[in-house]
């Protein structure tokens, strides 16, 4: 991804914390291209657990049709803790999407990695996030 | 397509799964389903697809709602008694789900008019209850190069499959190439049936019309799935295109449709969906 996305997606989850952003990843292929921020909907636990309103998903779909890009996959924060997917990011994930989860520590301090859900066994398994320019 | 606030909210369990989404979503809402019988088969069957608002259902069925019935045909309750069961499948699903026009047919299928029935539908699920009929869905189904959604139940065994012979995958008669003898096999009314067993079934078989519609995931076509509900056990065969087929085979014999009903009288059979 670029780093422009890349900046866009860590000032969005800053701006959330001590909760756990979200967001859409628009691109081609691996290749982001456009990052989305949402609200995450969550009311509950919002600090550990997220949700992508429906009309966002509705929105940045018709969006990304308009630009001729897919949905490749979502980024979500980890507030004070890893970024490596928990057992609810495991339950929840789609195979063939990415998953950047960002770690968020004290709101400043951030640390990002890229997860795909294995198909076969149902694990995910970590690829390299590369930041371009 | 623009959903209103309420589809959204509606549908935002479909939405945020990927594999849906709001394309998916659209997709359902522009579909149209054909269902054959609204008995124990149809009855979850139809629940589904209208929740999950498939835009337009089909429902044909000749008979009306029986108090004998309601062990197993949830569409239906105790106030339809008497009612003929298209209507009142249509009423409970105008009650569920607004978004869902439904079309019945208050009449039995026959050669005359099945074809012209099912050809303005996107997909065929057949919740039949006996040999003449299923027999005639699959030869119209193959006809009109429609993807056809088979369930059948018996005692406490199920069966789920997908017909699409005219993607080159087997048809109801590459397994069963002419319907029994008359009086060879029971029917529901004489062996019985699981009532919940007709849910699990008739469930199975929106979630496949439902992955049709989407073109999500592996179709059960080419494969049998058996569910066997004393041994809690589910099981999945490989079913092959017959090439000797008399239907979709290479020197195919039935080039028009059948009617069995003089040739084989049984009122209901192994197969039985009601």
């Amino acid at each position: 991804m670029g780093a422009d996305q890349y900046d866009e997606m860590i000032t969005h989850l800053k701006g959330v914390y001590p909760y756990e952003g979200c967001g859409l990843l628009l691109g081609k292929g691996d290749r982001v291209s456009t990052v989305r921020g949402v609200e995450n909907r969550r009311q509950e636990r919002a600090n550990d657990r997220y949700e992508i309103d429906p009309r966002d998903i509705l929105r940045i779909e018709k969006e990304a049709s308009r630009e001729g890009l897919d949905i490749i996959g979502f980024f979500h924060s980890h507030p004070d803790h890893p970024d490596r997917p928990s057992e609810f990011d495991r339950e929840r994930a789609w195979p063939e999407y990415r998953y950047i989860i960002v770690s968020v520590h004290n709101g400043s301090d951030v640390s990002a990695r890229s997860w795909v859900l294995s198909g076969e066994n149902g694990t995910f398994q970590e690829e390299e996030l590369t930041i371009e320019g | 397509m623009n959903f209103t606030e309420e589809q959204i909210e509606r549908y935002s369990r479909h939405i945020i799964l990927p594999e849906v989404g709001g394309t998916g979503q659209a997709k359902l809402l522009e579909s149209s389903a054909f269902v054959l019988g609204a008995g124990g088969l149809g009855s979850p069957s139809l629940l589904y697809l209208a929740a999950a608002g498939v835009g337009t259902i089909g429902i044909v069925d000749a008979d009306c709602v029986d108090l004998s019935n309601l062990q197993r045909q949830i569409i239906h309750n105790n106030q339809k008694i008497g009612m003929a069961k298209v209507e009142s499948a249509r009423e409970t699903i105008e009650a569920l789900n607004p978004d869902v026009k439904v079309n019945v047919y208050n009449e039995r299928l026959t050669a005359d008019n099945i074809r012209e029935l099912i050809r303005d539908y996107d997909i065929l699920l057949d919740g039949s209850d006996n040999f003449p009929t299923r027999f005639l869905m699959n030869d119209a189904a193959f006809f009109e190069k429609r993807t056809l959604v088979s369930g059948s139940m018996f005692r406490f065994d199920g069966q789920v499959t997908t017909f699409k012979p005219h993607e080159g995958l087997p048809c109801y008669r590459c397994l069963y190439p002419e319907p029994p003898p008359k009086g060879l096999v029971p029917s529901c009314q004489e062996a019985g049936v699981l009532g919940a067993l007709a849910g699990v079934i008739g469930v199975l078989q929106a979630v496949e019309a439902i992955k049709e519609i989407l073109g999500t995931g592996d179709s059960l076509a080419g494969n049998l799935l058996v569910f066997d509900a004393l041994k809690m056990n589910f099981r999945k065969v490989k079913v092959r295109r017959d090439p000797e087929c008399n239907l979709c085979g290479e020197n195919p014999t039935i080039n028009e449709l059948i009617t069995y009903e003089e040739a084989c009288e049984i009122q209901a059979a192994r197969s039985e969906g009601g």
